[in-house]
């Protein structure tokens, strides 16, 4: 009894002990991404480089965890007032750089940006407004049952209304987005982030220090100091790990996972990631494949696992579907069908034994390996007697021709900035419908209303299992249906020095959360 | 005099003229400014407001004549990326590949000049044919290359383990051929001199100075095997002319035969073959800058082609022509003051 007693006491000491308050930050990190930022204004671009500086300079409501679940920041907390009304409450005392005051006015300011923002008005299109309650409340407001809002809060990282507002000397507009031209906002930032911009020269480096005041005083990150340099080149940018030059570098190319592997000083972290690389089938340029036993053919004949493991070298994960393990469309049921014979059959089935002459277009510089892929894809048609003619371009110049669906069969790949299904489809497979922006970027114009129907329906569920069961059944309807061929996820991957502790921060949203970075 | 400069003035001016023209003409292929200023999930709307704002949606022969128009008066327009006007991007890079230009003449003229030399006076030696080998390799391999393995020698480090660990010739030869690594492989360094204007220089930090090693050495590398063989050759046949077999004849001591009087006129042509690389030098910098990330203009270059930031790319071909212009004008000049036998205007002498 006795002893039980003392074993109770000491549980009891050890949990209320002081938690161990945020670690002096003293340490210096110099890290090397393949491009830095474009502007300092995020609301100027919704792009991957944008929202890691959003993470580093600000902090959104909530923000993403490892396992896609909800992480409180700058929102204390929230709960449904009703089916389209969500109240927020604001964590007190957190300061910007400028040394204002976070109060819900600024989460206003924010959210009035947003909408303006040609880049993020798309995603808050299902928002009808904003309610300030107090100071630290206020209320989201939707036009439908949104079950998507903690997503979407996830890109409101509140700015400083006072710091923006306002005409700077030459009688600009501080709160003004520019896409082009400099405007205040693009050169000048006050978040309430862990770090601050202390210099910057675009395209040559930028220098971050910690923010002195950082209300996350339960933070571990121990950084003082941010050097980041643009390395576009992907050799350069592994030596500069290698020789010592940088601690931190990303993403690092497929062709030197091994070589970081074996360095003893490094740490490679990999992960699947949520991008997934699909070819179209375009319907409309190609009478053959409006026949779903063509498509299947077509998706028969494509062996992803050999492109993942031999042109990828396992650097990614072969995909029969769009939704990632972990979004709530992904469904398990769903595998590859790679088989040449079977293949080979529907094409006899369907008239075309014979086979045909096809255009195919990818990009050469946009995805991992893009090029190689394509070139694989278009050999493995060849089997089933489609004769691929293919044409590979720069990015620049591939997209326009994207745009233009020029091409019978075209690569693209997505990753849905709502971390979430619905947005796969809505721009992949949804019917093409100008002026809407559905099916923006379904170049195979494949169009089944009744898909879209249902996913509009999972869009105002927001019975969370009901509408995965929703999506599941989408995802299952476009494979049967062969819509499109999809290839891989791309995998991500970070290299650190060993005393850089990148694994606890990083995420497949590929956000590093540098503020809570621990260097050793 | 005068008439040159004109002479020369008016031909930079059709020479940027044409550049412009071309380079207003490739544009379309150059790809759609718009895919890196906007998201991929912007509508086609929005893309359509800013294309319209941008003024890309005038005929070809409207957005020439307003780009002209403003031109004339010193104005190349905004970059797209960054948003400021081309001149002032372009004066920001410069002074990055002005350095690594100096830095790889430098090494250049110090090390082709003796190497030459030696490699006339006494071609049978040795050495000299070590170096004539030497300088065919180097002349055949890419600048990219030598600049991928000078980092894994110098930057990475090498550890070598091919002989014998246990015995002690085994551990002395490992060593000797495993390096440390440790100077800079990217980027110009923190430690920068500000000297006027935009030019910040590592000329003169120990870290600028380590910075510039390997990028200069990388540059340096393509040209100096032309230059040793070309001094070699020019020196063997101004040692066979008259005057020199007439200073020996004389008596004069063989150094002074050599250095003063054989070398003035092998550096002749090696003025105008000088000129005219240093223009070929700044075409070699985009492949140094991209591998060593060096933050030059030919860095940038490269980096707008991919962009298709089109103002910036008319803005810096027009400026490298200008460059070659002006390099050639100095050479012309220069050569006029070492051989006054030449007339500039090509009038009779």
């Amino acid at each position: 009894m006795k002893k039980l007693l003392a074993a109770l006491v000491g549980t009891m000491a050890l949990a209320t002990a002081p938690v161990a308050l945020s670690a002096e930050a003293t340490k210096e990190l110099k890290m090397a991404y393949d491009a830095d930022p474009v502007t300092l204004d995020i609301h100027e671009q919704l792009s991957g480089g944008i929202l890691q500086l959003s993470h580093m300079t600000f902090d959104p409501l909530v923000r993403w965890t490892k396992d896609l679940g909800f992480e409180a920041r700058l929102a204390e907390s929230w709960s449904r007032v009703d089916d389209k009304t969500m109240r927020f409450k604001l964590r007190e005392g957190v300061k910007f750089h400028s040394g204002n005051e976070l109060t819900a006015k600024d989460v206003k300011f924010t959210y009035d940006r947003l909408k303006e923002s040609q880049d993020f008005k798309a995603i808050f299109k299902p928002f009808s407004g904003i309610n300030v309650i107090d100071d630290y409340t206020f209320e989201l407001v939707t036009s439908e049952p949104f079950p998507l809002l903690l997503n979407t809060a996830t890109y409101i990282f509140p700015l400083d209304s006072e710091f923006y507002s306002g005409e700077t000397e030459d009688g600009k507009q501080k709160g003004a987005i520019l896409k082009h031209g400099n405007s205040f906002a693009s050169d000048n930032l006050s978040g309430t982030g862990p770090f601050m911009v202390k210099s910057r020269q675009q395209g040559v480096r930028m220098e971050f220090e910690r923010f002195a005041d950082y209300w996350d005083e339960e933070s571990p990150g121990n950084v003082k100091k941010i050097v980041m340099t643009p390395i576009k080149e992907n050799n350069t940018r592994v030596s500069a790990l290698l020789s010592g030059g940088v601690d931190f570098i990303a993403p690092v190319p497929p062709t030197d996972l091994d070589r970081i592997k074996r360095d003893k000083n490094s740490d490679l972290v990999t992960m699947s990631g949520t991008r997934i690389i699909l070819f179209h089938m375009n319907q409309e340029r190609v009478e053959a494949f409006k026949d779903p036993k063509v498509r299947q053919a077509v998706a028969y004949a494509i062996n992803q696992e050999g492109i993942a493991a031999k042109i990828m070298k396992g650097f990614a994960t072969p995909a029969a579907q769009l939704s990632p393990a972990g979004y709530q469309g992904h469904n398990e049921s769903l595998k590859p069908r790679y088989d040449v014979e079977k293949a080979q059959q529907l094409m006899k089935e369907a008239g075309y034994e014979d086979g045909f002459t096809i255009t195919m277009m990818a990009p050469n510089n946009r995805y991992v390996n893009d090029d190689k892929i394509a070139q694989a894809a278009a050999a493995m048609l060849a089997r089933i007697n489609i004769k691929v003619d293919l044409k590979t371009l720069p990015k620049a110049q591939y997209w326009p021709e994207y745009d233009d669906r020029s091409a019978d069969m075209m690569l693209i790949g997505w990753h849905a900035d709502t971390e979430d299904s619905a947005n796969f489809y809505e721009f992949l497979t949804f019917c093409t419908e100008a002026g809407s922006g559905s099916g923006q970027y379904n170049a195979g114009n494949y169009c089944n209303p009744e898909i879209d129907a249902l996913v509009e329906k999972a869009n105002v569920e927001t019975d969370l299992d009901k509408r995965a069961a929703m999506l599941q059944d989408v995802e299952k309807r476009l494979y049967d249906d062969a819509a499109f061929v999809p290839l891989h996820w791309q995998d991500l991957a970070w290299a650190s020095k060993k005393n850089v502790k990148i694994e606890p921060i990083l995420n497949v949203m590929n956000f590093p959360y540098l503020g809570d970075l621990v260097v050793e | 005099m005068l008439a040159f400069l004109v002479q020369r003035i008016s031909q930079a001016a059709l020479v940027m003229f044409v550049i412009s023209v071309i380079a207003f003409s490739i544009q379309d292929g150059l790809g759609d400014p718009l895919q890196e200023m906007v998201g991929m999930s912007v509508s086609m709307e929005e893309r359509e407001a800013l294309r319209e704002e941008l003024g890309l949606n005038d005929p070809k022969l409207v957005q020439y004549l307003r780009f002209a128009g403003n031109a004339i008066q010193g104005d190349l327009g905004n970059s797209y990326f960054y948003g400021k006007p081309t001149l002032e991007v372009i004066a920001d890079h410069l002074p990055a590949t002005l350095e690594l230009v100096i830095g790889a003449s430098l090494i250049i003229l110090l090390l082709s000049v003796p190497i030459g030399v030696y490699a006339a006076i006494r071609p049978q030696a040795w050495l000299a044919k070590f170096f004539m080998g030497v300088s065919t390799v180097g002349i055949s391999i890419p600048v990219f290359l030598t600049a991928i393995v000078l980092i894994q020698i110098y930057s990475i480090g090498v550890n070598v383990e091919w002989f014998p660990v246990e015995t002690g010739w085994g551990q002395w030869l490992n060593g000797a051929l495993s390096t440390e690594g440790g100077l800079p492989s990217y980027g110009r360094g923190e430690n920068l001199t500000h000297l006027f204007g935009t030019w910040y220089s590592g000329f003169f930090t120990e870290s600028g100075l380590m910075h510039l090693v390997l990028p200069c050495v990388s540059l340096a590398s393509i040209m100096l095997p032309l230059f040793i063989r070309l001094i070699r050759a020019e020196m063997m046949e101004v040692l066979q002319s008259d005057y020199i077999r007439y200073a020996r004849a004389k008596g004069l001591s063989a150094g002074r035969i050599n250095f003063l009087h054989a070398l003035k006129n092998t550096m002749l042509p090696v003025i105008t073959v000088g000129g005219v690389q240093i223009g070929v030098m700044v075409a070699y910098t985009i492949l140094t800058e991209t591998v060593f990330q060096w933050p030059g203009v030919g860095l940038m270059f490269l980096e707008a082609i991919t962009r298709s930031d089109i103002p910036l790319i008319v803005a810096y071909l027009m400026v490298v022509g200008l460059i070659f212009v002006v390099t050639n004008t100095l050479v012309d000049l220069v050569y006029g003051l070492v051989n006054p036998t030449v007339k500039l205007t090509g009038k009779k002498a």
